[in-house]
């Protein structure tokens, strides 16, 4: 296969642009553009991609952009795109990526993970859901909960215990879940900001049939690590702009607002920037480092990074609010589909951003993943093993 | 977008610069001459100067340099840091940087080429943004005046002295100046008090030309003393994973328990950003960019803290053997700290931030007597 260049994907995006107009009909837009090649542009052809180098995305997306085509929603659909896709694609069938891949990346199916339970937290792999053979399918049944989009979601990535018996880490299979099927009930779970943004889905004799199987029987705890690895990237990963995040929010409201200095709050605010703008440049650095072909472990220390950051900026920026800061806009127990940290007031960012550093990974546990994996450091000695 | 990774060049380079200080400049070499009252090793400054020709790195060719750049001293720098290495270099750089903005072509030729070293005559300690002025010029013009601090000014032949509205050039050899050793914090860039009693000058650079080399200077220092402080947090980090993989206490190494890892987890966190922190400043010094007076504030803000973490931590996980004479822990912990105070405190370079990036502090609120 021939290299791409970035002028060339510009060519490909022109010529896709005179036959597909951008302003008609979205999904059709969209269809076509998986079909042309120019999804994900680092996938096979067929699969949505050109077998391009992936650090073209960047290139392909921006065209399309420019010439005021839709995009697929990626914050509607961040578990499918994130964490779904980039499993599907390494390690299920021909015929199961070509059922799934186009209306996940078009966006016409959301896709949720039903992988933390409640007894199954940062040690997941001590999970009980069990899926017993059936015939032609599997029987499943047990409890999952912090599964974000679970309502809006047509199917899930599943993991569910297939052999008890098993060493607790080898005894698991990697299933794909209609979430439409009977005996799959979804319950909000409300969160401390008042929303329901996760829900509990409750799983009562399930029917996944065996071609809905990602994978060997009793190897879905290495699947899921690929899922999880590219769930910490997917999370603290995009480029942005210099004051592009939190920190912008927070350095617009001490610009625009003199009354509300004081000494004290300068020196925070003036800490907090230059952290933030650090946490940015590592970000970009681990961007450089992987179109580089040298991807490296940098993406967990800007995980780390952007769960400490938002929350001291978040804090930071209540207390510079003074008397706003005591209000919050709405209690309103609510379903939000596209997570929007941005647009809410400063209580609200104070009170999510407290998920950061529990969601993806807890602050704890990647502070010990990098400890093992990054520095090599002997592993605490365990008692389930 | 700047580039903050290492080009081939820039590997290569640090390849030759870590295998020449490993064969060279062993910690132990460096902790003995401690007691020897011998700053400098002068003959680890030879072999970098001719056989690697580092301060002919930021030189351009015509001058008689290689023409490379910030970019590549930064990555000696580092190195240097990671050995704390006695030698002058980052006060020839930081000279360099002076020179080049003078346009002065005679120095910088016998600086690159190594025939002379130069040292500018300011304060460790001084910012960028600060213009001490603590020598006078009398017609002649001669010097007359004391600098308190100044490092690296024990190697140099030729002194740049800041004085009344210009930038002088003085032999350091001459009559009319003596260098006082000083008893520093980090032995392994040892400073000097430098006094003037009617030394013989050369006027450099006059006015405000003399004013933005000295600036341009002091910032290309904070910018460049950020890699060093990489290249130093990251040895300290390496030897201290080392040490509590191997050091055993209750049956198992200590660096299975969780409080070490986690600090030594945070510790690598931080060093990935100072990284990236201090590639864009040597970037951003390197292209001339608008911005490199932010990037190099920047680099001060959140490099300096980075490195006397990492130096602490390297102690404290060493446990008493990390507190003695005998461990190189002491050397990089008075580097860093030493290092912290350097071209401004990390409090000096936010307030400089808060300048640039538009992040005034509170207007002064008048004392109401009620």
């Amino acid at each position: 296969m021939s290299e791409h260049t970035a002028d060339q994907l510009r060519g490909l995006v022109a010529a896709f642009l005179r036959t597909h107009d951008p302003r008609g009909d979205r999904v059709g837009f969209l269809r076509a553009r998986f079909d042309a090649g120019l999804a994900w542009v680092h996938h096979p052809p067929g699969h949505g991609g050109l077998g391009a180098p992936p650090q073209l995305q960047a290139v392909t997306d921006a065209a399309f952009a420019e010439a005021g085509a839709p995009d697929n929603r990626p914050r509607r659909n961040s578990i499918g795109l994130g964490m779904a896709a980039p499993t599907l694609l390494r390690h299920a069938t021909e015929a199961q990526c070509r059922r799934w891949l186009r209306p996940l990346w078009t966006g016409e199916e959301v896709w949720c993970q039903l992988f933390s339970e409640p007894d199954a937290g940062s040690d997941l792999a001590s999970l009980r859901t069990r899926a017993v053979r059936d015939g032609a399918d599997w029987v499943v049944d047990g409890q999952k909960v912090w599964t974000s989009m679970a309502h809006e979601a047509r199917w899930a990535i599943l993991l569910a215990r297939t052999d008890p018996a098993a060493a607790k880490h080898r005894g698991i299979t990697y299933f794909v879940c209609d979430m439409t099927a009977p005996g799959v009930q979804v319950r909000p779970l409300r969160q401390l900001t008042g929303e329901a943004e996760f829900n509990e889905v409750f799983l009562t004799g399930v029917r996944v049939p065996d071609d809905q199987r990602v994978g060997a029987v009793g190897e879905g705890w290495q699947i899921a690590r690929t899922t999880l690895m590219n769930e910490r990237v997917a999370i603290g990963g995009r480029p942005l702009p210099r004051e592009g995040g939190m920190v912008g929010v927070l350095a617009r409201l001490w610009r625009e607002r003199p009354e509300l200095r004081t000494a004290g709050l300068h020196e925070e605010v003036l800490r907090s920037w230059v952290r933030a703008e650090a946490a940015r440049l590592a970000a970009l650095r681990l961007r450089q480092l992987v179109a580089a072909g040298q991807p490296g472990p940098e993406g967990s220390a800007v995980k780390l990074s952007f769960a400490e950051l938002s929350q001291r900026i978040s804090g930071l920026e209540v207390e510079l609010l003074g008397a706003e800061g005591l209000r919050y806009d709405d209690w309103t127990m609510r379903r939000p589909t596209e997570p929007d940290l941005l647009g809410r007031t400063a209580t609200f960012r104070y009170l999510r951003a407290r998920g950061n550093s529990i969601e993806g990974g807890t602050s704890e546990i990647l502070r010990t993943v990098i400890a093992e994996r990054v520095l090599g450091l002997p592993a605490e000695p365990r008692v389930d093993k | 977008m700047s580039d903050l990774l290492y080009d081939s060049d820039e590997e290569a380079l640090r390849d030759t610069v870590r295998a020449l200080l490993a064969a060279h400049a062993p910690w132990q070499r460096t902790l003995a001459r401690l007691d020897d009252g011998e700053p400098y090793d002068a003959a680890l400054w030879t072999r970098l100067v001719d056989q690697l020709g580092v301060t002919g790195l930021a030189v351009p060719v015509e001058y008689g340099g290689a023409g490379a750049g910030f970019r590549e001293v930064a990555v000696v720098l580092e190195e240097l840091g990671r050995a704390v290495a006695p030698v002058p270099f980052l006060g020839v750089v930081v000279a360099t940087r002076a020179l080049l903005a003078c346009g002065e072509r005679e120095l910088l030729g016998q600086l690159a080429t190594g025939e002379r070293d130069v040292a500018l005559a300011v304060c460790l300690a001084t910012a960028p943004d600060a213009a001490p002025r603590p020598v006078t010029v009398a017609p002649g013009p001669v010097l007359t005046g004391t600098v308190t601090g100044v490092a690296d000014a024990l190697a140099g032949d030729v002194l740049l002295v800041p004085a009344g509205d210009g930038l002088y050039a003085v032999n350091a050899a001459d009559r009319g100046v003596r260098l006082t050793p000083v008893v520093s914090l980090d032995a392994t860039r040892p400073l000097a008090d430098v006094a003037f009693t009617g030394a013989p000058a050369r006027l450099v650079a006059a006015g405000p030309m003399a004013a933005r080399a000295v600036s341009a200077a002091l910032t290309a220092g904070a910018a460049l003393l950020a890699s060093e402080q990489v290249g130093l947090a990251q040895w300290c980090l390496d030897a201290t994973v080392a040490h509590v993989r191997d050091r055993r206490q209750f049956g198992r190494p200590i660096g299975s328990f969780q409080a070490v890892k986690h600090r030594l987890a945070d510790l690598w966190v931080e060093i990935t950003e100072a990284r990236a922190v201090a590639r864009h400043a040597a970037d951003r010094l390197a292209a001339g960019h608008p911005e490199a007076s932010l990037a190099a504030a920047l680099a001060q803000a959140y490099c300096a803290p980075v490195a006397v973490r990492a130096a602490e931590v390297c102690v404290q996980l060493h446990g008493g053997l990390g507190f003695t004479w005998e461990h190189p822990a002491h050397l990089y912990l008075k580097r860093a700290k030493s290092a912290a105070v350097a071209f401004g405190t990390t409090d000096r370079h936010r307030a400089a931030l808060a300048r640039l990036v538009d992040l005034p502090a509170p207007a002064e609120v008048p004392d109401r007597a009620d």
